[in-house]
C-alpha cells in the first residue's frame, strides 16, 4: 500500500486529464489546453508526459520508459520509478511486452501495435513559435489553416543551410488538418507516426495535449523541389549490424576512434541476442 | 402571335468600383478618429489622402482596411468572386484571405510589416507560400525578381532585414506585399522617417512601380509632394473631416477650402 493516489494524481485530475486526451484524440493534431499541475520533478523531466501517464494508466499495465532510445538513461529512470512507486504496476525494457511507454525524443524501432500508447514528452508543443511568437496569433493561424509561416521556416533553412536542416522536431500535418510538432524525436522517426497504436503529447509547461489516433495520416511537411528525406546514417550499427535504425555516434578512445550503435538499446539488445552482430561486436565472429 | 422584340435599351457603362467607402465613422471613447467618410475608387486609381498630424489618416486608413473596429459604414470591396462585399461584416477567415491576396499593407515603420528575423528573400516568399507555394526554386526566382524591381541586390536576400537601411528596409516591404500582385493597395506614410535623398528615391521606385502595375492604392501622407506625384485624386482631412476632394493637381493648384489652402501655402513656404 502507497501513500499516494493510484499514480500519484487524484482521481478528478485524472478525469480532466482523460477529458483533454479524448478530446485530442477526436481532433488530431489539435492542441488542447489543460489544467497542468506540480508534479514532483521539474519542468524539463517531462511532467506533461507523466500526466498523461498517469492519467492513461491501469493497474493492468505494464510501462516502459525510455530517453534517447534508452531505458538507463536517468531520467527514464526516475519516471519509471516514480510510476512503480506511486501505482505499483508491472515495468519492462522490452518493447513488446509494454502497454504504454513514455518516450523522450525517439520511437521505439520495432513496430507498435494496436492496444500499446506511446506517450511523448513535450518541451514546445507549437510548430508556429519560431516565427510567430503571439500565442492569440498562432491559436488563429490553426484555426484558419493558415500554414504558410511553416514553409517559410523550412524556406529559411534551404536558403541558409541549402538543405532543409531542421532535423528534429520536424513539423509534420496529421490528417491533412493540424500542423503539429511531433516532439524533439528525430526527422527519421517521422515516418513511423503512421502507427496503430495511439500516441499521445504532453507539454506540462505549456498545459498542453495532443494526439495522433492510430493509423491517422501524419505527413512531414516539405516543398516539391526538396522532398522531405528522413536521412539515415549510411553505416549499420556497429553491434547487431542493423542498417535500418536511428544510430547514436559512441566515442570509444582518446585517439578519436568511435562507434555507431542503435539508439535504441532494448532493440539492439534483442537483434543481437537473436545472433545478429556488428563490426565491432564483442563476439570473436563478427558478421562478414 | 409573335412577341414583339424591342431592342434593349443601352446601358451606359458605369465602371464598378474597386472600393467603395460609405460613411466610415470611428471614434476614440467618445472623440472623432474620423467620421462622415464616403468615397469611391476605381481600378487603377491612386487615392492621396493628406492633412495635419492627428487629422484622421491612420484612423481612416486602418479601418478600411479592417486593423481596427470601425463604429459604423461600410467598406465595400469587388472581390473576384462575389463582387462588391462589405469587408467589415466579412467572416474573419475571408477578410484574412483577402488581406494576403488581393490587398496589401505598407506600414509606415519597415519593422511593423517585415519580419525582421527571416530573411529578405523569406520576407518576400511568404506572402506566395501563404497562397500555397510549394516550390522552392520557384519562389526564390519570384523573391530575386521582386528584390531586383526594388534595386536590393541578389547577393543580399538571405540577409536578414536588421541589416538593411531604414529605406532597404522599406523597399523589401514593398516587395513583400506586391509580390503576389494584390489589386489594392494601403499605405501610411511610406516615406515617413527617411531622409530625404532616401524618400525621393523611393518615390520615385514607387511611381515607376504604379504606372508599371497600374496598382489601385489609398496613399495617406502629410508630404504633399508625395501625393503630387503619385496620386490622381486627393481627400484633405481635418479634425476627422474630408474637407475637400478632388483631382490632385486640381487641389493643389487651386484649393477651395480654408484649410487647403493653409496646407498649400504652408507647404509652398517651405
Ligand atoms: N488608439 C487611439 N486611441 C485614442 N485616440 C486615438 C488613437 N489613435 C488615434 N487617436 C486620435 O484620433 C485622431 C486621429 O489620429 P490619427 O492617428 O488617425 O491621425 P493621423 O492623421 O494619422 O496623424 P499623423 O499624421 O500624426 O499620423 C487624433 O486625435 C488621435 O489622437
Ligand atoms: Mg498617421
Ligand atoms: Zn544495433
Amino acid at each position: 500500500m502507497s501513500d499516494y493516489n493510484f499514480a500519484y494524481l487524484d482521481e478528478q485530475t485524472k478525469r480532466m486529464i482523460r477529458r483533454a486526451i479524448l478530446k485530442g484524440i477526436a481532433i488530431p493534431g489539435y492542441q488542447v489546453p489543460f489544467a497542468s499541475r506540480e508534479m514532483p520533478m521539474p519542468y524539463g523531466w517531462g511532467t506533461g508526459g507523466v500526466q498523461v501517464t498517469a492519467a492513461c494508466l491501469t493497474p493492468e499495465d505494464t510501462l516502459k520508459v525510455i530517453d534517447q532510445g534508452a531505458d538507463d538513461t536517468t531520467n527514464a529512470v526516475s519516471i519509471r520509478k516514480f510510476f512503480e512507486k506511486t501505482a505499483e504496476i508491472a515495468v519492462t525494457e522490452k518493447t513488446g511486452d509494454a502497454t504504454v511507454i513514455q518516450t523522450r525524443h525517439r520511437i521505439p524501432e520495432e513496430p507498435l501495435g494496436e492496444g500499446q500508447i506511446l506517450v511523448y514528452q513535450v518541451p514546445i508543443p507549437e510548430p508556429l513559435r519560431f516565427l510567430e511568437p503571439r500565442e492569440t496569433e498562432t491559436r488563429k493561424m490553426h484555426a484558419l489553416e493558415e500554414y504558410g509561416l511553416m514553409h517559410v521556416k523550412l524556406y529559411e533553412d534551404i536558403a541558409r543551410h541549402g538543405h532543409i536542416a531542421t532535423s528534429y522536431a520536424y513539423p509534420v500535418k496529421v490528417e491533412g488538418r493540424y500542423v503539429m510538432d511531433p516532439s524533439p524525436i528525430p526527422k527519421f522517426d517521422n515516418p513511423k507516426m503512421e502507427m496503430a497504436a495511439i500516441q499521445l503529447f504532453g507539454a506540462g509547461r505549456e498545459q498542453r495535449i495532443y494526439a495522433v489516433p492510430p493509423y491517422t495520416k501524419v505527413v512531414s511537411l516539405d516543398f516539391e523541389d526538396h522532398p522531405f528525406d528522413p536521412s539515415k546514417a549510411d553505416h549499420p550499427c556497429d553491434l547487431c549490424g542493423a542498417e535500418h535504425t536511428y544510430l547514436d555516434e559512441v566515442i570509444i578512445d582518446d585517439a578519436g576512434g568511435r562507434m555507431f550503435v542503435c539508439s535504441d538499446t532494448d532493440y539492439c539488445a534483442g537483434r543481437q541476442a537473436k545472433g545478429h552482430r556488428g563490426r565491432l561486436s564483442p563476439t570473436e565472429e563478427a558478421a562478414q | 402571335m409573335s412577341a414583339q422584340i424591342t431592342p434593349p435599351l443601352p446601358i451606359p457603362l458605369l465602371p464598378v468600383p474597386l472600393l467603395s467607402v460609405k460613411d466610415i465613422h470611428k471614434t476614440y471613447g467618445g472623440r472623432i478618429g474620423c467620421t462622415d467618410v464616403s468615397f469611391d475608387l476605381y481600378p487603377g486609381e491612386v487615392m492621396g489622402i493628406v492633412g495635419e498630424s492627428g487629422s484622421g489618416k491612420s484612423t481612416l486608413l486602418n479601418c478600411m482596411a479592417g486593423h481596427i473596429p470601425t463604429d459604423s459604414g461600410q467598406v465595400l470591396f469587388d472581390t473576384r468572386d462575389r463582387g462588391l462585399i462589405d469587408t467589415l461584416t466579412m467572416s474573419e477567415p475571408e477578410r484574412r484571405m483577402l488581406a494576403r491576396t488581393d490587398w496589401a499593407f505598407v506600414h509606415q515603420h519597415a519593422r511593423d510589416g517585415l519580419r525582421m528575423s527571416v530573411s529578405a528573400g523569406g520576407n518576400v516568399g511568404e506572402r506566395l507560400m501563404a497562397v500555397g507555394a510549394r516550390h522552392y526554386g520557384d519562389i526564390r526566382a519570384q523573391a530575386v525578381d521582386w528584390l531586383g524591381r526594388v534595386e536590393i541586390d541578389e547577393d543580399r536576400m538571405d540577409d536578414r532585414p536588421s541589416a538593411f537601411s531604414g529605406g532597404m528596409q522599406q523597399r523589401l516591404q514593398i516587395a513583400r506585399n506586391l509580390v503576389t500582385g494584390p489589386r489594392l493597395v494601403f499605405m501610411d506614410e511610406p516615406t515617413g522617417g527617411l531622409d530625404v535623398s532616401v524618400q525621393a528615391r523611393l518615390l520615385d521606385l514607387l511611381r515607376g512601380l504604379v504606372r508599371e502595375m497600374g496598382l489601385s492604392a489609398i496613399i495617406v501622407t502629410h508630404d504633399l509632394a508625395v501625393v503630387r506625384l503619385l496620386a490622381d485624386r486627393l481627400m484633405v482631412m481635418k479634425s476627422g473631416h474630408v474637407v475637400e476632394t478632388g483631382l490632385t493637381d486640381q487641389v493643389l493648384d487651386d484649393p477651395q477650402h480654408a484649410y487647403t489652402q493653409l496646407l498649400v501655402s504652408s507647404v509652398l513656404q517651405v
